[in-house]
């Protein structure tokens, strides 16, 4: 495997991480990650889904015509979508039901999208599929390291097997009810981004805009 | 070809190719897999009735002991404005087979059910189906054990699913399950708790006229009629009591019940 080619299937795992640093495909981070099993499928079906569409799109890239560019992409990956869910419902039919919508809703992730528009339009097939895999598992480091926690300190539990005893069951641990709820993701990602962004300093992003100094006048009111 | 794709011709023409290509996938994947996702629909179901009425446990007991247990019982079709189970001309004449028939896919289709009346429509469901599956346990004398009923009724987000098991006298409850809402997590989601539903076993569905006694109700619940509402949940809980309500009176499964009491 040559340095380029390995480069790109695993620079999106830490250096340029579709959710830490290009922040895309947050809603399903917040919505899935309450238990380790539903992540795992649906990382799994992220994956899939970017590498193959990527795969897909790259192979036909020179005969979709400029004007339907986007709703040829979305057809492909749609239709992808569609084979991943129907796989579930027939392999893994409960957790198929707790991942409900979120499946569909791959088709609308800005990851599968961007990657689609950004790089499988512009590379061939095999480096385009690499590159799905690359980011597939980008998101899944993100989302799994959300999930362990939040299923940890919200369910005492990883994987369902209890870790934690809980209060409820006779056990010493009081589960943290936020960490179930939308919100603890946000915080968990927001802490996530801050740690990696401390250790690799390149990802910081500039300041937009300085807050001037006082000046005199107003710091004398 | 790559010259003239831009063209109007040529974009037709990736179109088109591209939408047959992805339907021929999708409708080929959607056939292969249907006969497996149907048997996952209803391993599902026969769980829940079996959940419902306690015998299953899904700490305990495995998938592949579902078609066992589930053996036990026998699904009958009645028909709900009479009460009675329907006779096998009936059945044959609506082209019903017991086993297999589904009341939630039915459910629009005129020939079986009904438009209610915004008065009697409690439960929030629109519409009441003319025929119900229910689900009967006999016991080892050929008397009734357990009666599974199907209830459904709108909570806060969408129509709850579940199952009601009754003993024999088709007045005490043996259990209930939701296999299918949509709840706010953590707050209307909790009527799939155990701990919840484990207020459920011994309460008495009809006081001393007949009437439909069981309720949900804020706070704690008193005798046997009642059961707590779940906190933080009013709307889902007003569901759960309007659906009870409903099923369990005269459009529901009232005079089936009552039927079946007298003899």
């Amino acid at each position: 495997m040559s340095i380029d080619t390995k480069s790109i299937l695993v620079k999106p795992i830490f250096a340029n991480n579709p959710i830490a640093l290009q922040i895309l495909g947050v809603c399903s981070a917040l919505a899935v990650t309450t238990g380790l099993q539903v992540t795992v499928v649906m990382c799994i079906a992220l994956t899939v889904v970017t590498a193959f569409s990527n795969l897909f799109i790259s192979m036909v890239r020179k005969f979709i015509p400029n004007s339907i560019r986007i709703i040829a992409q979305m057809t492909i990956i749609a239709s992808l979508v569609i084979a991943v869910d129907q796989t579930l419902q027939a392999f893994a039919y409960e957790i198929s039901k707790q991942l409900s919508v979120f499946v569909g809703l791959i088709i609308t992730n800005c990851i599968v999208m961007g990657r689609a528009e950004a790089f499988a339009m512009k590379n061939p097939p095999g480096l385009s599929f690499l590159d799905g895999i690359g980011n597939g598992l980008g998101y899944s480091v993100v989302l799994l390291s959300v999930a362990t926690i939040r299923e940890l300190f919200g369910s005492g539990s990883l994987f369902g097997v209890q870790v934690l005893p809980l209060v409820s069951n006779g056990g010493w641990y009081q589960p943290n009810g936020l960490m179930l709820l939308a919100p603890s993701a946000f915080f968990i990602i927001g802490f996530l981004i801050w740690g990696l962004r401390a250790v690799r300093v390149e990802q910081e992003e500039k300041d937009e805009f300085k807050i001037a100094p006082h000046t005199v006048q107003e710091a004398a009111h | 070809m790559s010259s003239n794709k831009d063209s109007v011709g040529g974009t037709l023409k990736v179109a088109l190719l591209l939408c047959v290509v992805c339907s021929i996938f999708i409708s080929s994947a959607a056939v292969i897999l249907k006969p497996m996702q149907e048997a996952n629909k209803t391993l599902d179901r026969n769980k829940n009735i079996l959940a419902a009425a306690g015998m299953f446990d899904e700490q305990l007991n495995t998938n592949a002991e579902v078609e066992q247990l589930f053996a036990q019982f026998t699904p009958r079709i009645v028909d709900l404005e009479t009460g009675d189970f329907a006779t096998d001309e009936q059945l044959a004449d609506l082209g019903i087979d017991a086993a297999t028939y589904d009341q939630r896919t039915v459910f629009t289709d005129p020939q079986f059910s009904e438009a209610l009346d915004a008065s009697e429509d409690i439960a929030g469901l629109k519409r009441q189906v003319r025929f119900a599956t229910v689900y009967l346990v006999e016991g080892p004398d050929g008397e009734l054990q357990d009666i599974v009923l199907p209830v459904s009724g709108y909570g806060l987000w969408g129509t709850m699913y579940g199952y009601l098991a009754l003993e024999g006298d088709g007045n005490t409850v043996k259990g209930i399950g939701f296999y299918d809402q949509k709840e706010t997590p953590g707050l209307g989601g909790e009527v799939t708790n155990p701990r919840w539903k484990s207020q459920w076993p011994g309460k008495e569905v009809y006081n001393e006229d007949g009437d439909v006694a069981l309720s949900v109700v804020k706070g704690e619940g008193q005798g046997v009629h009642q059961v707590d509402g779940l906190a933080g949940a009013s709307l889902t809980s007003r569901g759960v009591d309007n659906l009870i309500e409903f099923w369990l009176g005269p459009l529901g499964f009232g005079p089936f019940l009552t039927n079946l009491t007298n003899g």
